[in-house]
């Protein structure tokens, strides 16, 4: 004999397109997310996208004021500030993406496991923490940098990026552990240790999807920490070295002896990188929502 | 057992009043509000009015407007989202819906006060109890800050609180929580007011401090003509305490009058289904809880006739039609048509079907045997790792094969951790937990893991319990994954579906999430998930007090029915004594850690041995208020002691009236003083 429960309406069923819902449900996640694609193709396509070679030094025109040739004017060596943005934004996106992605999901993995195993395990990982935490994050990069060999993989300097990812660990392992913390004690968790599930089952599939708020907060924060740490690294001559295109070398170089006469030299770049930073924010924020099953309708 | 019983010494009690008009009288009140879903109507002409030192209680499950009721008398709704179209609210003769905010202002607290369910987070934990007591009087009576410091001693003094001026500088974190919410009426006293609103007043309490504090609040009354409304979903408090009663359903009142007429003559087909589906301690028990089906209808859509018709089991043609509010032959009112037809006894509520099933242990070798088992908590952290609190200590029993075994007690007497050690969440610091002759202790990594399977555990919390991130179709089916009970995804698919209408949910619901799902929905996914496992013995860890009356009986059912089906044993952990002897074949009884009494479940409830299970039995309300008005307060005296200053002897020395200089010397050891009945004090 079983009860019987009234007729319920059948669960809509499930868009087949993925994109159009989410872009119904977070306009403005939608927008960012165009921004971030576009980004992404001038990073990819810089070539062909490019009006002039971002390296090509012309003396005929230092210090151009933005103009029909030159769209956001020339730097100081006479070279084309939009070219050099384009090419600019791979970088950014190959350093400060991956770092950052890289960086928080490394301290995500470690805050919540510190957070499940707590005890012994979590005092050591806290501590550990808590060291790497004294430095300030530019000076932790440079010693990672310095220590480091150089090893480059396909132009990419993927020690810059470990350099940037160190520091982020031990800032998204805290925000993490807090909040893994609160998902420790909820029963469900008990209900699937009391069920005999292995630990990593239960931090992959129980905790993690639970601590994604602050993950993707912090995640998308940092890309911007990342962007201007590549900027402070390459200006130390640690980083990504002149003539090659990057946002914070186009605003920490010599932009700052000319910002007077010519201050589209530093007004573009910085441009570029607020919207790349506001767009990764706005994109996940409207991300952490979407992907919250309470907040669906 | 007739509901339909002769009319009981015709009103016993009318409330004592000035005969003057009424103090508040709420006429059509309407309180909407606006979600992303659509228009919310949490309350759909409600009327009703409070005399002055009556005690009125509204009852109603969640959801039934009583807490947007009593928000919308104080104004206190969120002011961008809740608006009230339509309704009157008159207070001693002012119009609350008219008033500004600044008047409204001066009025809370002062003429009204308002009392809420959580004494742990009403209280500011960052200010002493001295300054939230004196603030009302400085602000709404001008008073000085002496004035208000011998004020505020003086409430202390009447609410019972001992040391009235040491304690004005303590801190809430200081006080326990019923006196915390002693401090509460304090402050709800403060300023003389002409009517307070007590919003579950006594939900998160135990039921020895429950009484305490209501008793505390129906004197108090008394004493100072106070009108009280008290909002609660606990029948039994309101047949002991209310002088009147409004039953809310969907939003709507379903049935008003006095609280014998309620109780003893219902008018109204829901109030007689909502006295039915508790279980109760002054009756014997029946068979199967008599239950309501079905949920409560959804706020949003509008619809039109009675609100409880598609639950109702005298369902007529014209119950299409919106019934309205009309005057009964008891005096009150019923929104029911056929209320005269209930009134003649022509309808009754069925009984329940099916003779009672006992259930019944099926083998006399004990599947759980739980040895000495003692678990200490360390406090304090850092470097003084020496000070423990002793959650449980020395506790033994056995769960046979198809059994129930209830485990009762007061919050903070261990009953939990007993669970948990028993599920292999925490590690005993002494003891044997034996399931099926393995060692828990000792067992290989690999016994363990079959162990795991055959001890499952169903929580108290049903918003909590289940992971959001998952659907319950992944929740159900993961065990299945894990542990490769099914071979292939259909038939772990089909499994799932199976599970889920053992449980009485449709299998579409395998899509949806857990938030989208009611509360008693939740607890059945929450079955659904341990019967995956396919285990033998299940720990019921206050599986039914987080659920609407209705919706318990209906869960209590289930399991029973699981457990004639699959031959299951549980451990029912609850602090209800109603529902643990409804459910259970025996006993245990804990205080402070240790275990009080061990029976039968019949010749406990009947013939109880130890003094603190007599206390306890004692202090639960019955839903009965003929009973209930008629019994004297025996009220036990002072609080659970501190778990860190454990009192020696008898743990229960310190509040038992028969306590002795010996009691307070030797630990009572637990002796069986009849065949099978266990009783831990040297005094029976």
């Amino acid at each position: 004999m079983t009860i019987a429960l009234p007729a319920v309406p059948a669960p809509r069923s499930r868009e087949p397109n993925l994109l159009l819902d989410f872009s119904r449900q977070q306009p403005l996640g939608a927008v960012s997310f165009v921004i971030i694609c576009a980004m992404m193709f001038a990073g990819v396509f810089s070539n062909l996208v490019a009006p002039y070679d971002p390296l090509t030094i012309d003396f005929a025109s230092i210090l151009g004021a933005p103009s029909w040739e030159h769209w956001c004017g020339t730097d100081a060596y006479g070279r084309d500030i939009c070219s050099r943005l384009i090419f600019g934004s791979r970088t950014a996106l190959v350093i400060g993406f991956t770092s950052s992605f890289v960086g928080s999901t490394l301290g995500a993995v470690l805050g919540v496991a510190s957070a499940y195993f707590g005890g012994k395990i979590d005092d050591w990982i806290q501590r550990f923490v808590d060291i790497l935490l004294a430095f300030p994050l530019i000076v932790l990069a440079l010693v990672v940098v310095a220590a480091l060999r150089k090893f480059v993989v396909g132009g990419v300097d993927v020690n810059l990026i470990f350099a940037i990812a160190i520091p982020i660990i031990p800032r998204v392992a805290r925000v993490v552990r807090a909040a893994a913390l609160s998902v420790r004690v909820m029963p469900y968790v008990d209900a699937a240790r009391a069920a005999g599930y292995t630990d990593t089952r239960i931090i992959f599939r129980h905790m993690a999807p639970n601590v994604v708020a602050p993950y993707l907060i912090m995640l998308t924060a940092f890309i911007a920490q990342a962007i201007l740490a590549e900027a402070s690294l390459s200006f130390l001559g640690l980083g990504v070295a002149e003539p090659t295109a990057a946002w914070g070398l186009m605003l920490s170089g010599n932009a700052a002896d000319f910002y007077r006469e010519a201050p589209w030299m530093i007004l573009f770049p910085g441009a570029a990188i607020s919207l790349a930073v506001f767009a990764f924010n706005l994109f996940g924020d409207s991300l952490r929502d979407y992907l919250d099953p309470r907040f669906r309708m | 057992m007739n509901i339909v019983e002769t009319p009981l010494g015709a009103q016993a009690r009318e409330p004592k009043t000035d005969a003057a008009a009424p103090l508040l009288e709420v006429v059509d009140l309407h309180t909407e509000f606006v979600t992303a879903r659509g228009i919310v109507r949490a309350v759909e002409g409600v009327s009703f009015t409070v005399r002055r030192g009556e005690v009125v209680a509204i009852v109603g499950e969640s959801g039934s407007g009583k807490s947007v009721t009593a928000l919308s008398i104080m104004r206190l709704l969120p002011r961008q989202s809740a608006r009230i179209p339509k309704g009157r609210i008159v207070f001693d003769g002012r119009s609350l819906l008219d008033l500004d905010d600044e008047q409204m202002r001066k009025l809370r607290g002062r003429d009204i006060s308002m009392i809420f369910q959580e004494p742990m987070t009403s209280l500011n934990p960052i200010l002493t109890i001295g300054l939230q007591i004196t603030e009302p009087l400085k602000i709404h009576l001008g008073m000085t800050d002496a004035q208000a410091q011998a004020r505020a001693v003086e409430l202390l003094g009447l609410v019972g609180i001992p040391d009235p001026e040491g304690r004005l500088e303590q801190y809430p974190h200081q006080f326990s929580g019923g006196m915390r919410q002693r401090v509460m009426i304090a402050i709800g006293l403060a300023c003389n007011p002409k009517l307070i609103i007590a919003d579950e007043p006594t939900t998160a309490l135990d039921v020895t401090i429950q009484a305490q504090i209501l008793e505390l609040m129906k004197n108090l009354s008394r004493k100072l003509n106070i009108a009280l409304i008290i909002i609660t979903h606990n029948l039994g408090v309101v047949a002991r305490y209310a002088d009147r009663v409004i039953v809310l359903y969907a939003a709507r009142v379903a049935e008003q009058g006095s609280a014998d007429a309620v109780f003893h003559r219902p008018r109204h087909p829901y109030s007689m289904g909502l006295l039915r589906s508790v279980p109760r301690l002054d009756r014997p028990r029946g068979a199967k809880l008599e239950t309501i089906e079905g949920l409560p209808p959804n706020l949003v859509d509008g619809s039109s006739g009675c609100r409880f018709a598609p639950r109702c089991p005298y369902r007529i043609a014209v119950c299409d039609q919106e019934p309205p509010l009309s005057p009964t032959d008891t005096g009150g009112f019923s929104r029911c048509h056929r209320h005269a037809e209930i009134a003649t006894g022509k309808i009754t509520w069925a009984a329940a079907e099916g003779k009672a099933e006992i259930t019944a242990a099926t083998s006399a070798e004990p599947l759980l045997s739980v040895r000495n088992l003692s678990k200490y908590f360390p406090v304090g952290g850092g470097w003084r790792r020496d000070r423990v609190v002793r959650a449980v200590e020395d506790v033994s029993f056995d769960i046979f094969p198809g059994e129930t075994l209830g485990l009762v007690g007061e919050s903070g007497c261990g009953k939990t951790t007993v669970g948990r050690l028993i599920l292999h969440l925490e590690t005993p610091t002494k003891g044997s937990i034996r399931l099926a002759g393995i060692d828990l202790a000792s067992a290989t990594a690999a016994d363990l893991k079959t162990m795991r399977r055959k001890v499952q555990v169903i929580f108290q919390d049903p918003y909590s319990s289940l992971n959001p991130r998952m659907t319950v179709g992944q929740i159900v089916g993961e065990p299945l994954h894990v542990y490769r009970i099914v071979p292939g995804a259909q038939q772990a698919e089909a499994r799932v579906a199976e599970l889920l209408e053992n449980v009485g949910l449709r299998r579409e619901m395998a899509e949806r999430y857990p938030h989208q799902l009611s509360g008693g929905q939740r607890q059945r996914v929450g079955i659904a998930r341990a019967l995956a496992m396919e285990p033998s013995f299940i720990v019921c860890d206050e599986a039914v007090s987080a659920l609407d009356v209705s919706i318990q009986g209906q869960i209590i059912n289930l399991l029973e029915e699981l457990q004639r089906k699959y031959g299951l044993a549980y451990l029912f952990i609850a602090h209800d004594l109603a529902v643990v002897r409804h459910i259970s074949l025996r006993v245990v009884v804990m205080y402070f850690g240790r275990i009080m009494e061990v029976a039968d479940r019949d010749t406990l409830y009947r013939e109880p041995l130890h003094p603190y299970t007599k206390v306890l039995l004692d202090a639960a309300p019955v839903p009965d208020p003929t009973i209930e008005k008629g019994r004297e307060p025996r009220l036990i005296k002072g609080e659970l002691p501190s778990h860190l200053a454990p009192p020696a002897g008898c743990v229960f020395n310190t509040r038992c009236p028969i306590a002795s200089q010996e009691c307070r010397e030797v630990v009572p050891p637990l002796e069986q003083k009849k065949p099978g009945h266990y009783a831990a004090c040297i005094k029976v």
